[in-house]
């Protein structure tokens, strides 16, 4: 029986912004939660080796970005060759809702739950939604 | 007219999600860039670095850098150096814990009273090394 690969969830955790502080806690919370997804760091795909880099072609990949700049989903097809499955930007979720832009990027501040919320939800629907493509 | 300041030091955290190291680093350079000196320092996002922004690159080439690293793996280092930046410096959150073995670091996502200490200390050999360097 071919044993399903884990789902890849690379999450920018972009510092200079508050939003990659967001993205890098719903994606842990996330690991956290299920048994079904694995991470890597982002910087591994220049850091490490050949078996980083196959990281994206070995698992399907739902990226995590705090920004436009999408470092995460960028770092997947320049180094994996391969597109994200799915990609969720956090800075997305906040137009659709200024009262959610976050207050600090050191620590995640109480009214900052919400995103984080709102961020975890986005993934658990793309997850949901890439094992049923993968059936 | 006001001109933006140019910042004396960049330093640079690991972004490792794996590990509490990781977001230990992350908090030192924090310390570094918000209380201890706010005017002369700044930060980037490493993984600009690794998917080769232009202007990031650009600025690790300009101005001095002190990264700190959680892990073995060395990443936020390796991707300056990967880019020929002008790297001052170089922090192992790892030798911070050899010395001082009775510091624990908590969890990634949170890094506990422990982790806070050792952050601090990383963060003080940043200023330190910035005072030799940058």
């Amino acid at each position: 029986m071919k044993v399903k690969p884990k789902i890849g969830l690379i999450s920018c955790s972009g510092e200079g912004l508050s939003e990659g502080l967001i993205s890098r806690v719903a994606t842990r919370r996330i690991l956290e939660e299920r048994d079904d997804v694995v991470t890597i760091c982002l910087p591994l795909f220049i850091a490490g080796g050949q078996e980083e880099r196959d990281f994206a072609r070995d698992n399907p990949c739902i990226t995590v970005d705090g920004c436009s700049k999408m470092c995460a989903a960028k770092g997947v097809k320049m180094y994996g060759k391969v597109q994200p499955k799915s990609s969720i930007i956090i800075s997305e979720i906040v137009e659709k809702d200024s009262h959610l832009k976050p207050k600090s990027k050191n620590k995640i501040e109480p009214e900052d739950e919400k995103l984080v919320h709102e961020t975890m939800k986005a993934i658990t629907k793309e997850i949901e939604k890439v094992q049923e493509k993968d059936e | 007219m006001s001109e933006k300041k140019k910042s004396r030091c960049i330093i640079i955290p690991c972004s490792g999600i794996g590990k509490a190291v990781g977001t230990v680093s992350r908090r030192a350079t924090y310390i570094v860039t918000n209380e201890l000196l706010p005017n002369d320092t700044d930060s980037i996002c490493l993984p600009l670095l690794t998917i080769k922004d232009k202007e990031t690159v650009r600025k690790i080439r300009e101005t001095p850098c002190i990264t700190v690293d959680g892990c073995i793996a060395q990443c936020a280092k390796k991707n300056v150096e990967h880019h020929k930046g002008m790297l001052k410096g170089e922090i192992k959150i790892l030798d911070i814990i050899k010395e001082n073995p009775k510091l624990k670091p908590g969890t990634v996502l949170d890094i506990a009273a422990d982790g806070e200490k050792l952050a601090r200390k990383a963060a003080e050999k940043v200023v330190k090394i910035m005072g030799g360097n940058c």
